[in-house]
């Protein structure tokens, strides 16, 4: 039984909710703008790469040359994404 | 909530669909118990997770979708075909346009897509079915419970009334107080859960279950489009499902996102989704692009004529998709930085395009070219699609923009793209692909006909909507003053629309013809044609290949039966499948009662619905299924049988 429970997998599934509490603190605290900021990146760094560590097992495929093709079309979609939002609504609006 | 306000009353049309609806709805079950038929659906339909069965029902469901699109697009051609017409009023026609455009898009021309995808991608790379089965069903079900709640909008609480983009501040609870858009948010949201697991579904698929010897460059071009198409769904769905998610927060939970005060953006709405969007043309596009390929190379007899540019084209395109979203609000009041930089992009995706367009040009020439439907469609495609594409750099420019931009030249313009590039190819892949499933050929004189009063009323519906576009007349408009001039061109384009639902009609009469009396095809390869999927007898087995085929090159079925060397050797082994089950369906079924709660803000049936799904997911979570094996006599034994060789 002991090998069969996923402890891993739960311990990540708590903790992953705790990050969330931690991030959702920065709304109910009255914090500066700085500080709820850094706790927002540092929370959304960690519980990213728990998502994709434990849950998504990257790393865990020995073929690199795949893993590498998928972050990079990855990061191109998410850059793209958010630095054109941003060019778009904010910084190219007048 | 009262009754009045559940129902949509007060319009006769809508009093006839709840009859139809009823007596249909009483119809099935009695229908089913009569001719005995419950067991069979349930085992060979409702709990498949077969890949050809999934298929069928796939583009089954799109063909409805299509007719329900259609039944508003024809109202909508016949309220403006002259001016002041009273047929329908303001609201009515806000509700029929943006549900054409929803149902069209998302559950025709998608499912129409997926369903040909499943049919076929599994046949062509030489596999026994996709890599996750049972996902495979449940992005099924999801789909169709998606499909359901939406459609059931225009009876039950009003459909969604903002455009098929649902833009806010229009969309917001303060401006569209009915459920309507509730229906959108949620509707969409499941449908796209669905989608999004068959884009993880296929890209396993074509990258792990390829028969030995197929590498990437030696991939049929269909098999190319698809796992391309599939990369996008993959990377641009989450977009898709963060901005419903947060216009459902807006709506039903009283957030600002997407608010114009309290630091809310409304065009944020209008980015996200055309983030998405825009990724989405491509989606319906790139594996119509692989139908023809297959097509055209078939029916030319040569090889497709320049294989590594199709490639890189489409790769160009997939990337270049996500770069050009912007030009879907060039008058939103951005600057002249960042239309200039979208103009540029969205000119850059036409040269790949472009590419393809004269490698398809080159294919033909010096071709034995047979005309057959697939075909016609696909020679059809051609200058129809070039007329939407040249229009379409007409619409990048910015600056022109500014004239065009909401006014007819727009609609005309993406029905030229979608309905040759994506509506087109479905209609040649059904004909092209329908004797592999069933095993025998729509009848092609028919076909033909079919065809040709489709094209032509395609044209008399939507070349005029260019010139009433450029004349001024904007879209979305439900009815127009005579002294605009607008009402002799919107007479002509619902005549076209007429002529589009006879062709329509035409074509189905052709399957229930072809189901009665074409003579059945025993060769398993009607068209004579170059890819892996014909190489198997029509129907296909279950198990869809005896043995598994090697390969060694492109087109790999055109050399075995030129040269005459079998496709696989060896003796039969034993073939493992995985088995049937209920629960995608059951899944569906909890799904639908979700959303349709949560539609309503019910919030405690809502709640119960959603233990369900997830008691379905705990329940797969302990559940054994290893599949089962079918043994070597059996396989022997249908292998004769589907040779005709034993009754």
């Amino acid at each position: 039984m002991k090998q069969l429970f996923p402890l891993p997998h739960v311990m990540g599934f708590v903790f992953s909710l705790i990050l969330s509490l931690v991030a959702l603190a920065v709304v109910y605290f009255d914090l500066s703008y700085t500080a709820g900021m850094t706790i927002l990146l540092i929370t959304a760094i960690v519980q990213a790469s728990l998502q994709l560590l434990l849950f998504m097992h990257i790393g865990e495929n020995s073929d690199r040359s795949t893993l590498y093709t998928n972050i990079a079309y990855a990061l191109f979609v998410g850059v793209v994404t958010i630095l054109g939002t941003l060019f778009t609504m904010v910084w190219g609006y007048n | 909530m009262k009754w009045d306000e559940f129902f949509v009353t007060g319009e006769p049309m809508i009093y006839a669909s709840m009859v139809a609806i009823a007596v249909v709805s009483l119809a099935i079950p009695i229908g089913l118990t009569y001719f005995k038929k419950w067991g069979y659906l349930w085992n060979e339909w409702l709990t498949t997770v077969d890949h050809k069965r999934i298929g069928v029902m796939y583009i089954l469901s799109a063909l409805l979708m299509l007719f329900r699109g259609g039944v508003d697009a024809l109202l909508m051609r016949a309220q403006t075909a002259r001016p002041e017409n009273g047929l329908l009023d303001a609201q009515h026609y806000n509700e029929i346009f943006t549900t054409h455009g929803v149902v069209m898009i998302l559950f025709m021309a998608m499912p129409f897509v997926i369903g040909l995808m499943n049919v076929v991608i599994p046949l062509q790379i030489g596999a026994r079915d996709v890599a996750f089965p049972r996902l495979n069903a449940i992005s099924f079900w999801l789909f169709f419970a998606g499909a359901m709640l939406f459609n059931i909008s225009f009876v039950i609480g009003g459909s969604p009334d903002a455009g098929w983009t649902a833009y806010f501040p229009l969309a917001s609870p303060e401006f569209s107080p009915t459920v309507g858009n509730n229906y959108y948010s949620l509707a969409l949201q499941i449908s796209g859960i669905g989608t999004l697991m068959t884009g993880i579904n296929f890209i396993v698929t074509i990258l792990k279950m390829r028969a030995p010897g197929m590498k990437l460059m030696k991939m049929p071009m269909f098999t190319w489009s698809v796992l391309i198409t599939n990369v996008i769904i993959v990377f641009a769905f989450p977009v898709l499902t963060v901005a419903l998610a947060l216009m459902m927060f807006d709506r039903q939970f009283g957030t600002q996102f997407f608010a114009m005060q309290n630091g809310g953006m409304d065009m944020l709405w209008a980015n996200l989704f055309w983030i998405w969007g825009h990724p989405e043309v491509y989606i319906v596009i790139l594996p119509a692009f692989g139908i023809y390929s297959e097509i055209i190379s078939t029916f030319a007899r040569k090889n497709l004529y320049g294989y590594k540019s199709m490639v890189i084209s489409m790769v160009a395109i997939s990337m270049l998709s996500f770069v050009v979203w912007a030009h879907h609000f060039y008058t939103m009041g951005h600057g002249v930085m960042v239309n200039s930089v979208f103009s540029i992009t969205t000119m850059a995706i036409a040269v790949p395009t472009g590419v393809k367009i004269f490698n398809w040009l080159l294919t033909l020439r010096k071709g034995k070219i047979e005309f057959t439907t697939p075909m016609l469609y696909s020679l059809a495609f051609i200058p129809i699609f070039t007329i939407g594409g040249v229009t379409g750099v007409m619409l990048a420019m910015a600056s022109a923009d500014y004239q065009y931009h909401n006014t007819m030249f727009l609609v005309a313009h993406f029905h030229y793209v979608l309905i040759p590039g994506t509506v087109f190819a479905v209609i040649a892949g059904f004909y092209y692909w329908f004797p592999k499933v069933f095993g025998f050929r729509l009848n092609e004189r028919l076909g033909k006909l079919s065809f040709w009063v489709i094209v032509v009323s395609f044209n008399v519906t939507f070349f005029p909507l260019f010139i009433l576009g450029l004349n001024g007349m904007t879209r979305r408009m439900y009815t127009y003053s005579a002294s605009t001039g607008f009402g002799p061109l919107n007479l002509i384009s619902a005549i076209g629309a007429v002529g589009l639902a006879i062709g329509f009609i035409i074509l189905v009469y052709n399957i229930y013809w072809s189901v009665r009396y074409s003579p059945r095809d025993t060769t398993g390869d009607p068209w004579n044609a170059r890819t892996l999927e014909w190489s198997t007898h029509s129907p296909v087995p279950v198990y869809n290949f005896a043995k598994v085929p090697t390969v060694d090159s492109l087109d790999a079925f055109w050399f075995s039966k030129k040269n005459k060397t079998p496709l696989a050797e060896g003796a039969y082994e034993p073939i493992h499948m995985p088995s049937n089950s209920g629960m995608p369906f059951i899944m569906g079924i909890a799904f639908f009662f979700a959303g349709f709660f949560l539609v309503f803000s019910w919030w405690l049936p809502a709640i119960i619905a959603g233990l369900v799904i997830l008691g379905t997911m705990a329940f797969r979570t302990f559940e054994r299924d290893h599949g089962y094996h079918i043994s070597v006599e059996e396989i022997e034994r249908t292998e004769e049988a589907l040779r005709g060789e034993r009754k």
